[in-house]
């Protein structure tokens, strides 16, 4: 009883300490919560630029999108003014902005932030006709395979697009495995919304958006949805899926793609940059990535197209920011297509705007550029709700362990709960 | 929550015969503690009685406009809903299998706390360690020791690539050990305090009579310890009936692994309906507190024991 009370004690000064930490400073010194410590570099090259027109109080959020969306909740929930620039991940943007925890940008700064940035990452920062997030980076999964195991599995993604079918039949053929992330985290909302929309379908109702949480109505009990049941089930149980599917994130992706009998895997392009560094370690061998390929993101039907996931991260004013003028200021140097490509380079995550892929170093550095490029302007972002938080904890209790999913009955199951989740008549 | 309670039924019953130097001292004693008694009941309180009050509206963080008082509907649906039960039970079975392990364990390493003849000092702090560890770290390493891809666990028993977070039952096997690890040693520290006070001449005249070790264990030393043991019990189960963070990290509640306090925290964290999580909150104080009543009345746990206020 006692241990845990004095280690919530210290927690809480910990965290009031912090938040002092934020509070202080001139009228210059914006405080800017960044999820990715390469926003750092960038915004410290900012400040230096602006000729003392801002500095930056740098705040970390903690590195699991879960967690920064918990921590930046709490804060904006209690009005907390030491915020003034927020990372916000896209698919929790419209919760704050319901909520009236942001400044929307108004129609020049809109124009300004928009122009020349992807369909991806554009729509997921758009709420009620607004944009709530300059778009920092953006971000999609690609399907990565092993060139040399193409043949006996009978499947070329280079060729042109493959679906789900073909992968885990050719994978099974070939003896290697097929990963993706089937944890019970955001990257299983993740998959889940981009087979639903692979297959032609959508998690929520068109026109969910303005709607109170108890009229929200889930689209999943379709034949969309059930082909994305299908497709997640027969992965889990083929000998396919790699060890310890049903709690594998990105990371646990990766490293079964790396293993002996990895095959295929989708995952976000980060990889490419975490590859050089399994090269640099040792721990894969040096001429590694001559035989990795990558293509777009599988089909679920052949002939329709796929709809690959879309991630990122935008920049948005807190609507408590007593210098929001400033913070508009600075994140036109955060945002631009400098920084973004500075960005690129450093963490690995696309840009946002479409230019940045014709540079040539860029394309030097991320021979896939095109296909990045490509892929965010054909992803399909998570459902953009207010109530994002349930639908995304229904969605992730409904649809796991994929091993125990079933096409009769999962779909119309998944959608009750999510149902019964928005107009509060169950737990999740 | 339940360290207030303690206090309480001790002196009722000698109230008649009270004497002028008792009532100074107890006086003195309020003038001590009041302050800080005080400040107590108002930084618990506040947050008790709000949870109390928020627990009554179908409120959520993100939708201020949306809030509506909704009476005792919260609670209704909570005890009507499959979940509610399903991680009652869970949490239920890893206070009962952990509790269980820790006092034998506990035991164990209390009596070779008391009996050791040299290294006492170096024993005692290593038996302490896992106590010291933060349960955030401990649960990271009983997870990547677990892990199937970095952990030694799987090549030690030749296991392959087992996954023990991907199955119900192998996942609470991991945080049960976690857990046990973790807090043995606050049960044989209770424990070790029990034992310190049974008179050496007990054992000694246990030991003239012929009786066996065993024997004297089962007819001396566990009769006089009762008190101390209840009282371990006491405080392991209320703690461990509110397990959250091996939970939170070993399997993120995945696999039908989550418990009460994680029902809890995702209503109020993750969804941010306010109501409804303190709703289980409440719930879950009154659980708590039950148990604390069950051991304290049915059980007859003497606390004044653990005070060391009597022999």
């Amino acid at each position: 009883m006692v241990h845990r009370n004095s280690a919530a004690a210290l927690l809480l000064a910990a965290s009031v300490l912090a938040g002092c930490g934020g509070g202080t400073g001139d009228a210059k010194t914006l405080t800017y919560y960044i999820a990715d410590a390469a926003q750092q570099d960038v915004a410290q090259r900012c400040a230096a630029e602006s000729g003392g027109a801002y500095a930056f109080n740098i705040q970390r959020l903690p590195n699991n999108a879960a967690g920064g969306r918990e921590q930046l909740l709490r804060r904006l929930a209690a009005e907390d003014r030491s915020l003034d620039i927020v990372s916000v991940d896209p698919p929790f943007m419209a919760e704050f902005a319901n909520a009236g925890f942001l400044r929307p940008f108004t129609g020049d700064e809109r124009q300004e932030f928009s122009d020349g940035v992807l369909k991806g990452p554009l729509e997921q920062s758009t709420f009620r006709d607004e944009l709530w997030s300059a778009p920092l980076y953006g971000n999609t999964q690609l399907l990565w395979y092993r060139k040399s195991v193409l043949q006996k599995a009978g499947v070329d993604p280079s060729a042109g697009p493959v679906t789900w079918d073909q992968l885990i039949r050719g994978a099974e053929q070939a003896g290697v495995t097929l990963a993706a992330q089937g944890r019970r985290n955001e990257s299983l909302m993740v998959w889940v919304n981009a087979l639903v929309a692979s297959a032609g379908g959508t998690i929520l109702a068109e026109g969910s958006e303005d709607l109170p949480a108890n009229q929200v109505r889930g689209e999943l009990d379709s034949p969309a949805g059930e082909a994305a049941v299908r497709v997640m089930h027969d992965l889990a149980v083929s000998p396919a899926a790699p060890a310890g599917f049903s709690t594998a994130g990105e990371e646990d992706s990766r490293a079964a793609f790396q293993a002996a009998d990895g095959g295929f895997m989708v995952n976000w392009p980060y990889v490419w940059a975490a590859f050089d560094s399994a090269i640099e370690e040792g721990s894969l061998p040096a001429g590694w990535k001559d035989d990795i390929g990558w293509a777009a993101y599988p089909q679920v039907n052949a002939g329709t197209p796929g709809a690959p996931p879309s991630g990122g991260l935008g920049l948005s004013v807190s609507a408590f920011s007593t210098r929001a003028d400033l913070a508009v200021e600075a994140i036109r140097c955060l945002a631009s297509a400098q920084s973004q490509k500075e960005f690129m380079i450093t963490a690995g995550n696309p840009a946002a705007l479409g230019a940045v892929f014709d540079d040539q170093e860029i394309r030097d550095m991320f021979p896939m550029a095109d296909e990045i490029r490509t892929g965010m302007d054909t992803a399909t972002p998570r459902p953009v709700s207010p109530y994002y938080g349930d639908v995304t904890g229904s969605i992730q209790a409904g649809f796991h362990p994929p091993d125990a999913l079933d096409p009769a009955t999962t779909p119309r199951e998944a959608n009750q709960l999510l149902e019964d989740v928005l107009s509060n008549k169950r737990l999740i | 929550m339940a360290v207030s309670t303690v206090a309480k039924p001790v002196p009722k019953a000698r109230r008649a015969k009270i004497s002028d130097r008792t009532r100074k001292e107890r006086n003195l004693g309020w003038m001590l503690a009041g302050p800080a008694f005080l400040a107590m009941v108002l930084v618990t309180g506040y947050p008790i009685l709000n949870a109390l009050w928020l627990s009554l509206f179908d409120y959520r963080l993100t939708d201020p406009a949306g809030r509506e008082f909704i009476g005792l509907g919260n609670y209704a649906m909570i005890l009507t809903d499959g979940l509610f039960w399903r991680q009652f039970g869970v949490t239920s079975l890893i206070t009962v299998v952990t509790v269980a392990i820790e006092l034998v364990l506990g035991f164990a390493l209390a009596m070779v706390m008391h009996r050791a003849l040299h290294l006492r000092t170096p024993l005692r702090t290593a038996i302490l360690v896992p106590y010291g560890i933060i349960t955030v770290v401990s649960a990271y390493a009983w997870a990547y020791a677990f892990s199937n891809t970095y952990g030694f666990v799987n090549p030690l028993l030749g296991l392959g690539d087992f996954d023990w977070f991907g199955g119900t039952w192998s996942a609470l096997f991991t945080v049960c050990v976690a857990e046990i690890w973790k807090t043995t040693p606050f049960m044989s520290l209770l424990l070790l305090a029990g034992l310190a006070q049974i008179p050496e001449d007990y054992l000694e005249a246990a030991k003239v009579d012929g009786a066996r070790a065993w024997q004297r264990v089962k007819r001396v030393i566990l009769p006089n310890m009762k008190a101390a043991i209840m009282v371990a019990l006491l405080f392991r189960t209320l703690d461990a009936f509110r397990i959250f963070d091996s939970v939170f990290i070993m399997t993120a509640g995945a696999q039908g692994t989550e418990t009460l306090s994680f029902l809890a925290y995702r209503q109020t964290i993750s969804r941010v309906m306010i109501g409804l999580g303190s709703a289980v909150s409440v719930i879950l104080a009154i659980l708590v507190v039950l148990i604390a009543f069950l051991f304290i009345k049915v059980f007859r746990t003497d606390l004044s024991q653990a005070r060391g206020d009597r022999k």
